[in-house]
């Protein structure tokens, strides 16, 4: 069968998992539930959830009877470059420092575009790393190591 | 009204300092430079910056904030009417005339039409909010815990009604943001929720992880999409700034719907400097005897939409800094950016913290004047950073948001949760979710549990409360309203045709 609405089909998918996932774990992790006078921590998420779930099955009922356009395809290359530079920034910036966290930041993002040119990135990254050092460093006091650990 | 003056002096006393002057012009400029730039919004911008401004005095980092906000506006009509990119899309509307004159060599009656304009309705909206918040927060006083909850409700469902898309997506989505906003330790009993027994989330999900993957990684991504375009820097000489005689006439009655309209605009929830240019425009269209002009260089269209703007952009403070609720996602980043300052927003904020209120106030004002004279000064400036490829510039972006994460909690941990909240941005985006819902859900989701429970407690479980309790009772009935309203057949076609300009 073909989806006639894909968008809203998935779109509703998407919120009835959440919905079901939030109110399972309220369950499965025995969240206390209280009385409505006196609500334990379970009581509003797991009515949320229930709330959420219902409204993705409706979302998605709807879906088979309207029509809607198609999804545009997923643009995996920047989306997993971009996102990759992105954790990678966030695991590397104390061992290794600033300096290289930033260089391999821009590198990395820069490659998930449509056109990359190593001398351009490379020069880019050197002025960012510069000019987030001066400011976010030196200006603003983060504590951020600038050069890798090892190095002392 | 001497206790309006010596409100607004002890405002300016603050807003003058040397310090606070700085951080509202850092502001104004930060502003103008991501106005002036598209494909990134105030509401990534103020999430990128709000780690910085932690270190920062309250009055300091507010001020500074709001200046981002107002502006963005600002620099959003210079992109329009140069080149035809609106920077912001409050300014898309701006772009339909303010483009044509530039064409046809008006650039400069434009520009300035434009900045005076929203100096104008900024000057407006400052005085109203100063008028107009004292009473708020008094009645605000009265609010019990079932009002409150009844308030977000009807707040929450008016951001549905006026945001564009699918209302039950749109509902789905708030829902899904107040589930998230509830992940973390649970006030009342201490029991960490949905937190798997990792130390960082019983915390919560940080909402500037939240807005940044959502408004800014997923934003980055979605532009890198689509192929860049060579873009035309439409720049024949500004010469002749000044308007003419007739310009004057024909902007002045404009100017002042526009004001009119974006004041109002901006206090209903949902609403913001967006809805108000658009809705500003349309105004102007049907009420003018000749409307043909319109889009072809009429002066109107630049005038009304840009004063509306700025006019919403300034009293969509009016329910933060009164109810403490948000009315739109820059101001859900506003109480985020109070609450680690350690300020509870709502009516306490005018009383306990006057300087803090009437700073902010008066530094607006301020903000506005700095933002007329540099503008157009710095015209030509602003316009160079167009010609900066994005290729360029998103991982310049990217480096800024990703150290503004990573010192939020100085931990990969967030800067973790960001990037999985810009793949979910991504997902919404390809399905069609306005993420804004999302985020309002979240700043008010633990907000309104503790309403919700404090209420049921008082009425010992009786959730008539919500109804017999008049203030609360009539709240709920307006959202009900709304909601059905929207709902009906007819009004769903016209909602969707006066969305359909965008």
């Amino acid at each position: 069968m073909k989806l006639k609405n894909p968008k809203d089909f998935w779109s509703g998918i998407m919120f009835a998992s959440f919905g079901l996932a939030f109110a399972i774990i309220v369950k499965y992790y025995e969240y206390p539930m209280g009385s409505a006078s006196r609500m334990g921590a379970g009581y509003f998420p797991f009515v949320l959830g229930c709330v959420m779930a219902v409204l993705g099955f409706i979302i998605i009922a709807q879906s088979l009877v309207t029509t809607g356009t198609p999804i545009s395809k997923f643009a995996w290359r920047p989306l997993i470059w971009v996102l990759s530079a992105f954790v990678i920034f966030g695991l590397t910036a104390k061992w290794l420092g600033l300096v290289i966290a930033i260089v391999l930041l821009v590198m990395i993002s820069a490659y998930g575009g449509h056109e990359f040119k190593l001398k351009e990135s490379l020069i880019s990254s050197a002025i960012l790393a510069a000019g987030s050092i001066a400011v976010f460093v030196y200006g603003l006091k983060l504590p951020f190591p600038i050069w890798p650990e090892f190095f002392g | 009204m001497d206790l309006l003056i010596a409100n607004l002096s002890l405002g300016f006393g603050v807003a003058l300092t040397l310090n606070n002057l700085m951080y509202c012009l850092i502001g104004c400029l930060l502003g103008t430079l991501i106005g002036v730039l598209p494909g990134i919004g105030p509401v990534a911008t103020i999430a990128m910056l709000l780690p910085a401004t932690f270190t920062l005095p309250p009055e300091s980092s507010l001020i500074m904030l709001a200046g981002i906000y107002y502006g963005a506006q600002y620099g959003g009509s210079t992109t329009a009417i140069l080149i035809n990119i609106p920077g912001e899309s409050s300014s898309v509307v701006t772009a339909l005339d303010g483009y044509q004159m530039a064409r046809q060599g008006r650039a400069g009656p434009a520009l300035a039409t434009a900045a005076l304009g929203s100096f104008f309705a900024g000057t407006v909206a400052t005085i109203l909010l100063a008028v107009a918040a004292p009473p708020l927060a008094q009645l605000a006083f009265k609010f019990g815990p079932a009002e409150y909850f009844s308030l977000m409700t009807l707040g929450l469902i008016a951001a549905v009604v006026l945001a564009h898309g699918s209302v039950i997506k749109a509902i789905a989505m708030i829902v899904l943001g107040l589930l998230l906003g509830l992940v973390g330790t649970d006030v009342n009993s201490g029991m960490a929720r949905f937190s798997f027994g990792v130390p960082e989330l019983s915390d919560g999900i940080g909402f500037v992880a939240v807005a940044m993957g959502v408004f800014g990684l997923a934003e980055i991504m979605k532009n890198l999409e689509q192929n860049e375009e060579e873009r035309e820097v439409f720049l024949a000489k500004v010469t002749n700034l000044w308007p003419s005689k007739q310009d004057f006439k024909d902007a002045t009655p404009a100017v002042l719907r526009g004001t009119a309209l974006g004041s109002l605009l901006g206090i209903l929830p949902g609403g913001g400097a967006v809805l108000a240019s658009f809705a500003a425009y349309t105004l102007e269209k049907k009420i003018a005897k000749d409307s043909s002009k319109f889009g072809k260089g009429d002066i109107r269209g630049v005038a009304s939409p840009e004063s509306a703007n700025n006019a919403a952009a300034q009293t969509s403070f009016i329910p933060l800094l009164t109810l403490g609720i948000p009315p739109n996602p820059v101001m859900a980043l506003m109480v985020g950016a109070m609450i680690i300052q350690g300020i509870q927003p709502g009516p306490q904020v005018m009383t306990e913290r006057p300087q803090l209120f009437w700073g902010m106030i008066a530094s607006m004002w301020i903000g506005n004047l700095m933002l007329v004279v540099l503008n157009l000064p710095l015209i030509g400036m602003w316009i160079k950073l167009l010609t900066v490829p994005y290729r360029l510039l998103y991982p310049a972006i990217l480096v800024f948001c990703a150290i503004g994460v990573y010192s939020l909690s100085n931990s990969p941990f967030d800067v973790v949760i960001t990037a999985l909240f810009g793949f979910l941005g991504y997902l919404f985006v390809k399905l069609e979710c306005e993420p804004a819902p999302l985020l309002l859900g979240f700043i008010l989701g633990p907000m309104m549990e503790e309403n919700l429970r404090r209420a049921m407690l008082l009425s010992r479980g009786d959730a008539t409360v919500f109804l017999t309790r008049p203030l609360s009772g009539t709240l709920l009935v307006v959202a009900l309203l709304l909601l059905v309203i929207i709902l009906l057949p007819a009004i769903r076609k016209k909602r969707e045709e006066a969305f359909q300009e965008e």
